[in-house]
């Protein structure tokens, strides 16, 4: 069988629809949410605040570097800083990094179970697996992934402080009236949506791409490749919508 | 009491069964058997509806398995117990919460009442002290053990074992045989058991059913495997020396 665009797209669709039905036992599958969040939550926590800490201070670094000797007022560092970081950098950034690390282990755990006849003994036993296995995991991540963005925004801004007011690139009073200027609620309920609909994807393409491997070792890293892959390809395509449908 | 009807699976253009028609009683141990490529597994994964027949049907009791809708398949499997080649034990649970695993999800039970049911089983399988430990920290007859003792929680009226003897020693398969034919026997369950393991075949084969390049070349009982004239399962029963032997000296007697 060709497994072309349209296969798995339809594949996908319907295999949703079992994700999405009533679970057989809500205590298990609140229990299980309960420990996919703390997995992707404590568990990125680290690399998405080293990685906050250095995308605020190479940008505070860049766009100081961009705009010296010009007519810009410094403070505008400063607003630029918080407004890409919230807009665009925080939720975007962060979640490639996510559909590194979360979605390369979701696809492996569930590929995993399913190469060690794990997800077959469920089914066995009458369990509805892709809800199961996957609601958990999709749940966990369209709460958690935001805050871990939230995380991401702030540690940005305060990586862009830290890294260059010793530095002398500008002062404290300049960028801190930069951050306070022309704040724009709306920016980052813009980052939520993008944080939430960024956990979808890269939850849902990464469960989807472990629960249906086939074959050894070699086809279950494949997989996890290629759910790192295809999750930054629809984050990145989803990006793009996003941002036309709420700045219009 | 299953029954498979006229049961045949191709993949693509190979065909692995063709035209199956068997019964599988309660209260006996239902065998498989046949070499290695024979299409064994395939015909109980579609008994067991993992796969679905290319065509033919699988009656359990008077009802058709085969045509029911996911939600009735499920209903259906939880009187369902299966026993993998490969135990297919959680390795990230403890054999407690292994064993507790379809009461989780499918009972209301307190937690007393489950641990004493989970007590009961480990128990009834001749396990000791192995509720914290994880399967990893089980010899391969233990883990067996354990994976009957997940099957059978539920108290099951059809229990399904894929080769339950791969792997182990002849003494410990033994022990395991016994083990299943005496839950089926004790619970009136419907066990199906594929095997190619000729001790398994001597020792509890109520029911055996020889599966030969996807076609159903014999029928019969443990008794009859002695004194059958069936070419092919005779070549396959008596493939050693050995056994050879046995059958000459049976046939002497």
């Amino acid at each position: 069988m060709k497994h072309n665009f349209i296969f798995h797209l339809g594949r996908f669709l319907t295999w949703m629809r079992q994700v999405f039905s009533k679970p057989e036992n809500m205590r298990m599958y609140w229990k299980e949410t309960m420990r996919q969040m703390n997995d992707i939550g404590i568990g990125s926590l680290i690399i998405v605040i080293l990685i906050s800490t250095f995308m605020g201070a190479v940008m505070a670094v860049q766009i100081s570097y961009q705009l010296g000797g010009q007519l810009i007022p410094r403070y505008y560092v400063g607003y630029l800083i918080r407004d890409i970081t919230v807009i665009e950098l925080a939720p975007t950034i962060t979640c490639l990094v996510l559909a590194g690390k979360v979605g390369s282990n979701m696809a492996a755990e569930i590929g995993g179970m399913r190469q060690k006849e794990h997800i077959d003994a469920m089914e066995i036993m009458g369990v509805n697996t892709p809800a199961y296995l996957v609601m958990p995991k999709i749940f966990a991540a369209i709460c958690v992934v935001p805050m871990l963005v939230a995380v991401a925004a702030l540690v940005s801004i305060a990586g862009a402080f830290v890294s260059s007011v010793p530095t002398g690139l500008f002062t404290a009073a300049e960028y801190v009236e930069g951050i306070r200027a022309f704040f724009e609620p709306y920016n980052v309920f813009m980052m939520f949506v993008k944080a939430v609909v960024f956990g979808f994807i890269l939850s849902a393409i990464s469960c989807y791409q472990g629960y249906f491997v086939t074959g050894g070792s070699i086809e279950l890293g494949k997989a996890s490749t290629a759910a790192v892959v295809m999750s930054n390809i629809g984050i990145l395509i989803a990006d793009y919508f996003i941002a036309v449908l709420l700045t219009q | 009491m299953i029954r498979a009807e006229n049961i045949s699976k191709s993949f693509g253009d190979q065909v692995v069964l063709e035209d199956i028609n068997l019964t599988f009683e309660a209260g006996k141990t239902n065998l498989i058997i046949g070499r290695s490529g024979a299409g064994k597994t395939v015909l109980l994964k579609i008994l067991v509806g993992l796969y679905p027949p290319s065509s033919g049907i699988v009656w359990y009791s008077d009802v058709n398995f085969t045509a029911l809708d996911k939600k009735k398949v499920r209903d259906i499997r939880m009187q369902v117990g299966m026993l993998f080649q490969g135990t297919a034990l959680f390795d990230s649970m403890t054999i407690e919460e292994n064993v507790r695993f379809p009461m989780d999800m499918f009972t209301n039970k307190t937690a007393k009442e489950k641990l004493d049911r989970v007590n009961y089983c480990l128990e009834r399988v001749s396990l000791k002290d192995v509720l914290k430990k994880y399967p990893s920290q089980l010899s391969g007859g233990m883990q067996k053990r354990v994976g009957i003792a997940r099957a059978i929680v539920l108290e099951p009226k059809y229990l399904f074992c894929d080769e339950p003897n791969s792997g182990l020693d002849p003494k410990t398969s033994l022990v395991i045989d016994e083990l299943i034919h005496d839950i089926t026997v004790e619970k009136n369950i419907t066990t199906i058991i594929n095997t190619h393991d000729m001790n398994s075949v001597m020792e509890i084969g109520d029911n055996i059913a020889l599966i030969h390049e996807g076609k159903l070349a014999w029928e019969g009982n443990k008794e009859e495997v002695l004194t059958s004239k069936n070419e092919i399962l005779q070549s396959f029963v008596f493939a050693s020396p050995f056994l050879q032997k046995v059958r000459d000296l049976h046939a002497d007697e």
